[in-house]
């Protein structure tokens, strides 16, 4: 029985622990990222690192859940005699709904993964102990701009996602029932306003804020070589995928009440 | 509140002050857990000064390093860069203090993504933005000859040994032109005839620049060729301070052991 009450004592420390650790973390990244100087090339290096090198993936996913959405709504809809509503339904669902969390989870799978284990490779070979003796501010140059990367492109990706849904989504569509891709936008949109898509396309910032700072704190708190590199890398996806996909259940009730 | 020395340190004056220790350290205790590491470490060293610390595997000569620098926090105790008191100064503040020390880390630490002469290049693009290209590039094949590497300017670190990786990350702790330098383990894993190229690197160096210099070492011979003085660690505490004859003569049983093994 004590040993039951003192394994829970150590969980509850370490889980406690880990959040003080995020903060103080958080707060010297913060600190570091508005002071000068700022690390414009390192900055310009991580958006085409965290930006360009994502979009076919995400493309490739939005591609797929598209032609997914299309192939399940045409059946849904045509079983209520509702063919009519499959622009807007795909449109809404694709936007509002998948565009953003699938984007999410894959960036938090290569980036996240791909920051978590660079910065751990660098912290067990002392590469960032000797930017710090370099007198370099490494929340700066390392953490800063790739959280900073990942807030700006997030969106932009994630506009990407969408783009291919809605495209492969009206092919698929398009192949069984021809609709011009003119007609089907027109349905689709009709009655949106800038508030139906943009809180939630600009909500995936919040995602690249998580999945950046999970896996620059995962990657520069690491000890223990190969295998402190890989659980890095591990945890980076895991906490950024859990950690994402419950800032979108806040998110979501959030837009819901300020962009009725 | 700006000190008369964080405005010489952001003007970039040398202090000049040959009065002041370029190190002192004071009764320095750094733990790790339960575990004590160094326990009421003091010492000093001068500029042109050269002292190894010596000791067993695990009594914390690294960590003396990397106190040193600003990379670990001491449990109580002082270190003085110039007669600046480090404890407590935010990583800026450090940063300024930084730029005047040179470190070489025992395993080089080079950033493995970058190029031999990227790596070189990498803290004077980051100090020395004012300084033209060209003249950044001129410095760094300056530098990388002074060290004698300089035909492989675009190798990546993994394509080059471990002596000549040393060689690299001792041309990047000098690109700042420090007043300190910092050595953790230069010969360490070297063959005898890189250890004894490195040490007439160190000591050509140290000729040139007049620096004040600790060394960590575990090699004697490497210790007796570039030091002025030796200090020699046990458990966290020093055990003797002297040159090499006052090792030599000593009657204390651990140094005997000490000098008899290495």
């Amino acid at each position: 029985m004590p040993s039951a009450v003192n394994s829970a004592a150590g969980l509850f420390n370490g889980f406690f622990e880990w959040f003080g650790s995020l903060g103080i973390f958080s707060w010297n990244v913060l600190k570091a990222a508005v002071t000068p100087p700022y690390e414009w090339r390192e900055l310009i290096r991580q958006l085409d690192e965290v930006g360009s090198k994502s979009l076919p993936l995400v493309a490739m996913a939005g591609a797929a859940i598209g032609v997914v959405i299309s192939l399940e709504a045409r059946y849904s809809l045509s079983r209520f005699g509702a063919k009519s509503m499959f622009p807007a339904t795909l449109v809404y669902s694709v936007i509002q709904v998948m565009g953003p969390i699938i984007t999410g989870l894959v960036v938090c799978g290569r980036v996240g993964a791909g920051i978590g284990a660079e910065l751990a490779s660098m912290e067990v070979t002392e590469q960032i102990d000797a930017i710090e003796a370099c007198a370099i501010n490494p929340y700066r140059l390392l953490a800063a701009t790739r959280i900073l990367a990942c807030i700006l492109m997030l969106p932009l990706l994630t506009l990407g996602t969408d783009a291919c849904a809605l495209l492969t989504g009206w092919f698929a569509q398009t192949l069984v029932e021809p609709l011009s891709f003119h007609q089907f936008i027109q349905a689709g949109f009709k009655g949106a306003t800038f508030n139906s898509f943009l809180p939630q396309t600009f909500k995936t910032g919040v995602y690249g804020m998580i999945i950046g700072l999970i896996a620059c704190f995962q990657g520069m708190r690491t000890r223990g070589g190969a295998e402190g590199v890989g659980r890095a890398a591990t945890n980076s996806v895991v906490l950024g995928s859990l950690f994402v996909i419950l800032a979108d259940v806040v998110l979501v009730k959030f837009i819901l009440v300020v962009f009725p | 509140m700006t000190t008369a020395y964080d405005i010489a340190m952001i003007q970039g004056q040398p202090e000049g002050d040959d009065s002041v220790p370029a190190i002192a350290v004071d009764n320095l205790h750094k733990s790790f857990g339960i575990l004590k590491v160094l326990n009421g470490i003091s010492l000093s060293v001068n500029r042109g000064q050269t002292l190894a610390v010596l000791g067993r595997s695990g009594t914390g000569k690294s960590v003396l390093l990397r106190l040193i620098i600003g990379i670990e926090t001491p449990d109580s105790g002082s270190i003085c860069i110039h007669g600046q008191d480090i404890a407590g100064l935010a990583i800026d503040q450090m940063g300024r203090i930084r730029k005047r020390i040179g470190f070489l880390f025992q395993h080089a630490a080079l950033y493995d993504s970058l190029t031999i002469a990227e790596n070189v290049a990498f803290p004077l693009e980051h100090h020395r933005r004012d300084m033209p290209k060209s003249e950044r590039g001129d410095r760094v094949k300056q530098l990388l000859a002074e060290v004698g590497m300089e035909g492989d300017f675009k190798k990546l670190p993994s394509e080059i040994s471990g002596g000549m990786q040393k060689r690299v990350g001792l041309a990047r702790a000098l690109a700042l032109e420090p007043e300190i330098l910092l050595l953790d383990e230069p010969t360490a894993g070297l063959d005898p005839i890189s250890s004894g190229e490195i040490d007439d690197l160190i000591l050509k160096l140290q000729r040139e620049h007049q620096m004040a210099s600790v060394v960590v070492t575990h090699d004697l011979h490497s210790a007796r060729t570039i030091a002025d003085r030796l200090t020699l660690l046990s458990e966290g505490e020093i055990v003797i301070e002297g040159t090499f004859d006052d090792l030599q003569h000593s009657n204390i049983g651990f140094v005997n052991e000490f000098l008899k093994q290495s």
